[in-house]
């Protein structure tokens, strides 16, 4: 390990060189890497106490919890996974983005420990105030339903740390080109990453829009806060949120391709221009949840809901396509080249990284991706909107997506950043496949289920201490049956992955890692495909070809019995 | 992972231009459906909306209970307003009122609105869903095409009484 102190603009960094990838490692970063990876960890602990908890409950059969705790943890289950826990990992990311791939120092580091200190203060205060039972008003805040200011208070200080973090990322890459410490244009990877960044930022000023006004309610110093306005406000903040996610975890995924099978991106043109698509129309999206709202007008609707002519979805099908097939180019330039799916047969499946980057992107775009597109048409809207197929959809992108994406890129952190060696290799290697199989069955069931009518948030679908009750068909019984199962499969894929996580960081063996690869040799590096192999036939990637039709045409078939149920309903106008 | 070389932006390959032509046509049939539909298909978004008062919306709820009033059901009144007429029903922390008896093939306004918090009118088990937001009357322009015994579910979080939150609406033939 070598350590260089390298005095420049007036602040002083300390570098080591990484002795896998010889890129140059600043010591302030990895500290706070370290700082925001271990956050994100226990927030994911406590988000999978109440996951397990409310499973249970919302699981008829077993029915656990009373009614208050089930809303309580609900609360606390959306705001620890949808924002704590995915937030401290993707800032993580981002110092590692920003510094360690550009070979660069993080500006600022000081601020960025004020940044942590905001975001963990306003975390444990929105969790300490849920579970103190006064905000039992679900992640989404709906005005009028009030909760105590403190809860307002924690989601501002989350908001305006995570906005601080933002800018020491954007000022990080700035100051990496100013001091000429990368070659040439941004990886793709980190160009994903600002990508992502440019979101959020958007994304926490509209929470902020609304969230500062609903504390000021909170406090009665505001009589009257009209609630279709902060939907709209919330929606801006709420749904752009997971774009960051899907930005940010799209990124990775090409930062999984290119660790475990060396891809590279077959063309940096295309690629760049669906983060671009990202940026300009994704934020459109938040209008799906106004959809069946009184107050806007079809056309404003629909503008929004389709992103502009789903150019967004464009963006998405894009990576769809170019991802699977940088991973087939990079398996066929080693020469797995017969047929269609020999590269597939060959592929690395017990590579923790190799695995969850398949079951992760298989769940999000099989599952999430299409169900989203189907419930956020305008007219299908009114035979999904706050079913459990909207969670079906949302279980499926953010948790089976990405957070299972995140799990898989943890076990690189942990040798190359906290330098320890990974315990518990073979179960890195089942827990994506676990993890992802669970989440499928979560999110199946529940689509299942909201198909049927079961509404979300919901105590008890039986209605047994209502003044009606409502016979539960068997159906329903078997949708909820196989969330269950799914749920409890999901939970022992994320207890291994504490377990894995937990047990490396604090007993793992100091390691100087000589590779990024843990249960295969590291691909050899290949570079950028030369003209000659662009043009060679056995290095097209035919079998991607033919799993982006056979999706395409799963993703229609879906879609279009949607409208044939809508056509069933009663009429209206 | 690594930074490109100097010049990236390369032609796109046969597969790659196939693939975004395949998409972005899939992308213009996925937005032509919605106004397609908009102006051929029976089941549309209601659009009508008014801004109303809670407690003028409460009561229009009540003199139109009292007007057409024809049964009670477990303590709460069943109301019977003639075909075409307007309807309305309120949503409050934890109860629709009234109970709606509706004649199938006819059209009626439904108005729906709330006194207190955000609700969701759902009937169930036909599956049909609608934000009800206090301060909003909504208009749904509703035409029911069978009959039976409906439920009306409350599908939005609106307190801890919320899985209590159910009513009927019958239609008759």
């Amino acid at each position: 390990m070598t350590v260089a102190a390298i005095p420049q603009a007036g602040e002083r960094a300390e570098f080591r060189t990484c002795t896998a990838t010889g890129l140059k490692v600043d010591l302030a970063a990895e500290r706070l890497i370290i700082a925001n990876a271990v956050a994100a960890v226990v927030f994911l602990l406590i988000g999978g106490i109440a996951a397990l908890l409310i499973s249970l409950t919302r699981w008829q059969v077993i029915h656990l919890l009373p009614a208050d705790w089930f809303y309580r943890l609900l609360t606390a289950h959306g705001f620890d996974m949808l924002v704590a826990w995915i937030v401290f990992f993707e800032v993580a990311g981002l110092y590692f983005g920003g510094a360690i791939m550009l070979n660069a120092r993080l500006v600022q580091p000081k601020l960025a420990w004020l940044a942590y200190i905001l975001m963990i203060v306003g975390a444990v205060m929105v969790n300490g105030i849920v579970l103190a039972g006064k905000a039992d008003v679900m992640f989404t805040a709906y005005v009028p339903l009030k909760a105590h200011p403190l809860f307002y208070v924690g989601v501002i200080l989350f908001a305006v740390g995570a906005l601080l973090a933002l800018g020491i990322f954007f000022a990080t890459v700035i100051v990496a080109k100013v001091e000429g410490r990368y070659e040439g244009s941004l990886p793709l990877v980190v160009y994903g990453l600002v990508t992502a960044a440019i979101i959020a930022t958007y994304t926490l000023l509209s929470g902020a829009l609304a969230f500062v006004p609903a504390l000021f309610w909170s406090m009665d110093l505001i009589e009257y806060y009209n609630p279709a306005f902060f939907r709209n406000l919330f929606w801006s903040f709420g749904h752009p949120a997971q774009q960051i996610n899907l930005a940010a975890m799209v990124a990775i995924w090409y930062g999984l391709a290119a660790i475990t099978v060396g891809a590279v991106p077959i063309n940096e043109k295309l690629s760049r221009l669906a983060f671009i698509l990202y940026i300009l129309f994704i934020n459109l999206g938040s209008a799906h949840h106004l959809l069946v709202d009184p107050g806007p007008s079809f056309a404003w609707k629909v503008t929004n809901t389709s992103y502009a002519m789903y150019l967004a979805v464009l963006g998405s099908m894009i990576h769809a396509f170019s991802i699977p097939a940088a991973v087939e180019v990079a398996l066929r330039r080693r020469g797995h080249t017969r047929g269609l799916f020999e590269w597939l047969r060959k592929a690395p499946w017990k590579e923790p990284g190799f695995a969850a980057l398949v079951v992760s992107m298989f769940v999000f775009g099989w599952i999430g991706g299409v169900t989203g597109v189907t419930i956020g048409t305008e007219q299908i809207n009114m035979l999904a909107h706050n079913t459990l197929r909207i969670p079906g959809h949302f279980h499926a992108t953010v948790v089976g997506g990405t957070t299972l994406a995140f799990m898989g890129f943890t076990y690189y952190v942990i040798p190359l950043i906290f330098r320890r060696e990974l315990k518990f290799k073979t179960w890195a290697t089942w827990q994506p496949y676990i993890y992802g199989l669970g989440m499928a069955l979560v999110a199946v069931g529940f689509v299942a289920a909201g198909i049927q009518g079961v509404s979300r948030r919901h105590w008890d679908i039986t209605f047994a201490q209502a003044p009606f009750q409502t016979p539960v068909p068997g159906t329903v019984s078997l949708a909820m049956a196989v969330f269950g199962i799914g749920a409890l499969i999901a939970i022992v894929g994320g207890i291994m992955y504490l377990v894995i996580v937990l047990a490396s960081v604090f007993t793992g063996a100091k390691i100087e890692p000589r590779q990024a690869t843990l249960m295969i040799d590291p691909p050899p590096a290949m570079g950028y495909l030369s003209d000659k192999e662009e043009h060679n036939r056995k290095l097209q990637p035919h079998g991607t070809w033919v799993i982006v039709i056979i999706f395409l045409m799963f993703f229609a078939a879906y879609y279009l019995s949607n409208w044939w149920l809508l056509g069933r309903l009663w009429i209206v106008r | 992972m690594i930074a490109p070389p100097r010049i990236w932006w390369k032609p796109l390959g046969l597969y790659e231009r196939r693939w975004l032509l395949i998409a972005f046509v899939w992308s213009i049939f996925l937005t032509a459906m919605m106004p397609l539909w908009f102006f051929l298909g029976r089941q549309n978004v209601p659009a009508t909306t008014y801004r109303v008062e809670p407690a003028d919306f409460q009561q229009r709820v009540m003199a139109f209970t009292e007007q057409y009033q024809v049964d009670t059901l477990n303590g709460i009144p069943v109301v019977e307003p003639p075909p075409g007429s307007d309807v309305y029903l309120l949503a409050r922390q934890w109860q629709w009122y009234p109970v709606l008896k509706l004649k199938k093939g006819e059209t009626y306004r439904l108005h729906i609105s709330s006194v207190d918090v955000l609700h969701g009118f759902s009937i169930q088990p036909l599956n049909m869903n609608f934000m009800v937001v206090p301060g909003y009357d909504y208009v749904l322009t509703l035409t029911p095409t069978t009959s039976g015994e409906y439920a009306v579910v409350c599908n939005e979080f609106c307190g801890i009484g919320h899985h209590v939150m159910i009513s009927k609406i019958l239609v008759t033939e």
